[in-house]
């Protein structure tokens, strides 16, 4: 049992590698880091970090960030739920086609529809906001909500839904109140995908926006243009876009796993 | 057992109505550019299949499409039986397991340019951990933006650090879904270590491994952002997979045509693939 445990310890000293090289370099200056190796901060500096939240252009890409991953994920479970329930639930004209075809919309190379996209949300004045790059995450993200809620849903008796019925329960009242609780690991386990997705995706974002709504990991580029290299703050912005991943994965851990293990996905 | 209801559909309506809105209108945007030719201020004149002909006998993109399958090919190689072996190595009950899971998942929700810059600085030769560790204190001369090996290495290293987790989670959450009187059964059958996994856990992960292998397939053979922010395709053309190419003619050349044709190509070997690997993986639940 001890000697088993060395092989998952290896893969987190693995994985945690260069995230302790990310973070180390953010509380480095510029200078230190152009100048040579070190493994700790030499001079230890919140440089960096003040710059980020001081200046509204960065810590506004945070803001914007944050808001289109929860307009999108909040957008993708609501319509996911009832089609997922619909494919748990019944045969209908066309059903594992469609299924099927939700599936695809993960494989479209997203280098390649980056134009079109940035023309279609012109075409509907939608450029620049939020909302344009919700709606176009919504094209990864439902399928995969749709598949993981299935999955969950089937793992619910039937029997459920009938007894409610027999109740006198109408199915808006029964799919809120008796439905959605009974699912609510699911819903997480939801929701936390469709987080991932969206606040990852880059090229769609950086698309999709020019100065409202721009992402995080769009401004970061700047670093790389206007002074030089700024190694020290690349690496501090870099650090903080882990924070909220990290938040979010904590408060899901319970499901992850229990989450998978039940029904199709 | 399901029951049939048409009405279900508008139930489905929301989710086709968005998802078609994003995957359809664009697509056909692609479609008529990769039939056209264009002259600037949009002026534009039918082609016909020129360009797909084009770049169907372009060595250009016969030596991408090379490169986008061997790095699939090895990503799924190296990540697959590692995922496995580590979700079968970890704690199945207490406190750490919790713990692992949030760290392994960790890598993932690293946006993906920031992966890219990530594994750029700490792979320099001179100021990053790996870079400084290989070329002063190994003594291997290591330097991806010269060796065109070194930089495949250093590609695939990121993919693996990446993305096994996802392997590694979905393998675990099926073994967990495993009851313990399959264990106990096998041991009063005297089965050993490789039998309890060949026909015990295997099987039982096999669901959640075709998610796993799928969604590995799709995301790794699209795969844009985290090898463009590293290497930029470089050295020469050594790392250039097939989303960087299409990114350097459409965007670069703004050549929008054969772009187009090129992406529709693209599109439709990596539906091809999904669905060999759909349809292999999904054939014994048939029978």
């Amino acid at each position: 049992m001890q000697k088993r445990s060395i092989v998952p310890i290896v893969y987190i000293l693995f994985l945690m590698l260069p995230i302790y090289w990310l973070v180390a370099m953010s509380f480095k200056t510029t200078n230190e880091i152009l100048s040579g190796f070190s493994l700790f901060p030499q001079t230890f500096t919140l440089e960096n970090y003040t710059t980020i939240f001081t200046d509204p252009s960065w810590y506004w890409g945070y803001i914007n960030s944050i808001l289109y991953v929860s307009i999108n994920t909040v957008i993708s479970i609501a319509v996911a739920l009832p089609a997922a329930y619909a494919f748990s639930r019944y045969r209908f004209l066309g059903d594992k086609q469609l299924f099927f075809w939700l599936l695809t919309n993960r494989m479209a190379p997203a280098a390649v529809f980056a134009l079109p996209f940035f023309q279609l949300y012109s075409a509907v004045e939608l450029f620049d906001t939020h909302l344009a790059v919700a709606l176009a995450h919504c094209l990864f993200n439902i399928p995969l909500a749709v598949w993981i809620l299935e999955g969950f849903m089937g793992g619910i008796p039937k029997e459920l839904d009938e007894t409610a019925f027999v109740d006198g329960y109408s199915f808006p009242r029964f799919f809120a109140t008796i439905f959605i609780p009974s699912i609510k690991a699911g819903v997480g386990v939801a929701a936390f995908f469709c987080f991932m997705f969206s606040w990852v995706e880059l090229l769609l974002a950086k698309t999709l926006t020019a100065v409202a709504a721009k992402p995080i990991a769009a401004t970061m580029t700047k670093t790389a243009s206007s002074a030089g290299y700024e190694l020290g703050l690349l690496a501090a912005a870099g650090t903080l876009t882990i924070i909220p991943g990290a938040i979010v994965i904590w408060f899901v851990r319970n499901y992850i796993a229990k989450g998978f293990a039940m029904g199709r996905v | 057992m399901k029951t049939e209801n048409q009405k279900a559909w508008f139930f489905v309506l929301p989710v086709l109505l968005l998802v078609a809105f994003n995957a359809l209108i664009p697509m056909m945007t692609v479609v008529n550019y990769s039939v056209q030719e264009t002259f600037g201020d949009n002026v534009f004149f039918w082609q016909g299949l020129d360009w797909f002909q084009q770049i169907l006998r372009s060595d250009r993109f016969h030596a991408a499409l090379g490169r986008q399958f061997l790095f699939t090919f090895l990503i799924l190689i190296i990540e697959v039986p590692l995922g496995i072996a580590i979700a079968l190595s970890m704690p199945r009950k207490g406190f750490w397991v919790p713990v692992c899971l949030v760290l392994m998942a960790l890598p993932m929700l690293i946006p993906w340019n920031v992966v890219g810059a990530m594994w750029n600085i700490f792979t320099l030769p001179d100021i990053g951990l790996l870079g400084y560790f290989l070329n002063h204190v190994l003594g291997i001369n290591y330097d991806m933006t010269q060796d065109p090996v070194a930089a495949w290495v250093t590609i695939i290293t990121m993919d693996v650090w990446h993305w096994t987790s996802l392997v590694v989670l979905l393998s675990y959450a099926g073994l967990v879904s495993i009851p313990d009187a399959y264990y106990q059964a096998a041991k009063i059958d005297g089965a050993s270590n490789w039998a309890v996994f060949r026909f015990i856990q295997l099987p039982k992960m096999k669901t959640v491994l075709t998610i796993a292998i799928l969604l590995r397939f799709m995301d790794s053979f699209n795969i844009y952002t985290e090898p463009f922010v590293l290497t930029g395709g470089g050295p020469g053309n050594s790392t250039t997979l097939l989303s960087i190419d299409l990114v350097k003619i459409a965007l670069g050349q703004f050549d929008l045509g054969p772009a187009a044709a090129m992406s529709l190509i693209y599109f439709a070997i990596t539906l091809l693939v999904s669905w060999l690997f759909y349809t292999l993986m999904t054939k014994d639940d048939q029978n």
